[in-house]
């Protein structure tokens, strides 16, 4: 007996080596890429590194410097404003036409595809150009406004409307948390539907009492993604404000003020500082709405 | 009764006529501005600020020209840039994450569970809070401007995302296939190699695809790394373009935008079902 739990132990701790011989890319990574960095960079944030001079430790300095200082302040207001307006529509947006492409008629596959392109352009430099282009003072949208009578604006220059362009960017690429909506309606049985219409239940009723419920896991899945995504946008405002967050800071991303002060201004403890409230609040975020998923998201099996 | 039918065909033939030609509206709108990139990439640099329509009055490769050469090296150099770090983050994310899953997902040893914890709080780490510490690093070991500091962590397995697609996926194939294996004489590093790996082909395709398009769109850590022209990724390339564009440059800035994102477009076009599936599945789990 003792005998055969000894053979066992020998053969569980070769397993256990030869584990973590397969893990041992995982484990370098894991503490040179990932553990080491973060606690430095936990530890920068205390002090007034500028990466010419070695650190020096200056307590929460950083921190209440965040506090007087006017850029981080609009940064925070700026990616607030855009996390808040632009999720919520790219959501309905994947939402709607995910509804309307579930209904399974010819061609459904194709329009599927198509949706879901803007999602792999959109991040990438080459829109961004596009975007400062169709927005500019000759651009196609205000060429269309004039048609209808309407007299555009350059849209990027005037601060009033920079930002709302990157919003509707990232309105326009619903499509990826469309495809995932769509696997999910197709996983809602018919004869839901069907037996509440027998019950008398119109369109919107089946809406809000079948579809919406069904979806939530889903709906709740893609809202925490986008909204740590949206958290994290830099690209599209670095390329269309040419690396400024202008005009007037009106498109100043909170990782765009970052990298300003990191990596063109050298301030990396302050730098350091910001990564970490960006994380802080990205995570009280996350778990907010993990706590808020009790309240509406549905698990069908009773989970 | 028949004329009843009849009509409700056609009621219904009318409805889907409306509902495709809605759908192709709006696809249009939205498609419009990469539609117009396209045409616009031809039209002589004056006309593109002026025509706005799908079809242009004058076509020419001018702007393909101009913009080839519009930085002090061609636009052939950071093309292969960029396929040497998306290949290799590929290569790396394959080999390195295929490895670690299989061991959290297969064998047996302690801090297992933690492990696997830590991979999926990685997951939603952002790269903010570690990129300071990592380009200080970088360059304290004198690897700035090169690619190193992209394609490093890519061969340690730190794309957790991956690592976790293919531990769900490893989880999915019938552990009584190892069990066959092992009882023929196959160790561990047999049955990795000759059963799961594979198995594990549709997770390992996703990866790749999804590999390939992160990384030629990545534009925050290249912009970071490479300081100097000639190790510039094709994302960066574009931007220092952006940055001293003239009103003439417009032309030439499209035309490059265009050819920047047809390996992206062609990874669509070959693997478009594989990605949606990809997608779907890894939203569900």
């Amino acid at each position: 007996m003792s005998h055969r739990r000894g053979l066992a132990g020998t053969a569980q701790r070769k397993q256990g080596k030869v584990a973590h011989l397969f893990l041992l890319p995982w484990l370098l990574g894991l503490v040179l890429i990932t553990l080491v960095p973060l606690a430095a960079s936990l530890y920068l944030s205390f002090t007034d590194y500028n990466l010419l001079s070695s650190p020096n430790f200056i307590g929460l300095g950083n921190f209440s410097e965040m506090f007087s200082d006017v850029r981080f302040w609009h940064a925070v207001v700026v990616t607030i404003k855009y996390v808040l307006i632009s999720v919520p529509l790219q959501l309905a947006f994947a939402l709607l036409l995910a509804m309307v492409l579930d209904k399974g008629f010819h061609g459904t596959s194709f329009y599927r595809s198509a949706f879901y392109l803007p999602s792999l352009l959109g991040s990438s430099v080459a829109l961004a150009i596009i975007w400062r282009q169709i927005f500019g003072s000759d651009g196609i949208v205000n060429s269309i406004l004039s048609v209808i009578g309407i007299g555009g604006t350059n849209w990027l220059q005037n601060p009033a409307t920079a930002l709302d362009t990157l919003v509707v960017l990232n309105v326009w690429t619903f499509g990826s948390p469309m495809i995932i909506f769509l696997a999910g309606l197709r996983q809602i049985p018919r004869e839901m539907h069907e037996s509440a219409e027998v019950d008398g239940a119109g369109p919107v009723r089946k809406f809000r009492s079948i579809t919406i419920p069904l979806l939530s896991p889903l709906i709740f899945f893609n809202l925490v993604l986008q909204t740590i995504n949206a958290f994290q946008a830099f690209t599209q405002a670095s390329v269309v404000s040419r690396g400024t967050g202008g005009p007037v800071d009106s498109t100043l991303f909170y990782t765009l003020y970052l990298y300003q002060q990191a990596f063109l201004n050298y301030q990396m403890g302050y730098a350091s500082a910001m990564a970490w409230v960006l994380l802080v609040v990205v995570g009280l975020i996350t778990a907010g709405h993990f706590f808020a998923s009790k309240y509406w998201v549905f698990y069908s099996d009773g989970s | 009764m028949s004329t009843a039918l009849g009509r409700g065909r056609r009621v219904r033939r009318f409805r889907g006529v409306v509902r495709h030609l809605v759908l192709l509206a709006f696809l249009l709108v939205m498609l419009y501005p990469v539609l117009w990139m396209i045409v616009s990439s031809f039209r002589p640099n004056h006309l593109v600020l002026t025509e706005t329509g799908l079809i242009p009055s004058e076509l020419t490769l001018e702007n393909y020209r101009q913009g080839w050469n519009a930085l002090n090296k061609p636009f052939s150099t950071f093309f292969i840039n960029s396929f040497i770090v998306t290949i290799g983050s590929i290569i790396g994310n394959l080999t390195s994450c295929s490895m670690a899953a299989y061991a959290l997902a297969r064998l047996n040893f302690t801090g297992k569970r933690l492990y696997l914890a830590i991979t999926l709080v990685s997951v939603m780490l952002p790269i903010h809070v570690l990129v300071i510490p990592q380009y200080v690093m970088f360059a304290k070991v004198g690897m700035l401007n090169t690619f190193y500091p992209l394609l490093l962590p890519k061969f340690l397995a730190t794309d957790a995302f991956f690592t976790f697609l293919m531990v769900q996926f490893i989880r999915t194939i019938p552990r009584e296939l190892d069990e066959a294996a092992s009882i023929d004489g196959a160790g561990p590093f047999r049955i990795f190699w000759s059963v799961i790996l594979p198995l594990m082909r549709s997770a390992l395709a996703t990866t790749t695809i999804f590999t390939f398009i992160w990384t030629w769109n990545d534009f925050f850590l290249p912009l970071i790394y490479l300081t100097s022209t000639p190790q510039y990724t094709v994302s960066v390339a574009l931007n220092s373009l952006v940055n001293d564009q003239t009103q003439q440059g417009t032309g030439m800035l499209l035309a490059m935008s265009l050819l920047s994102v047809l390996p992206v477009l062609t990874v669509f076009a070959v693997a478009q079902r594989h990605l949606v599936r990809g997608i779907a599945t890894t939203g569900l789990k």
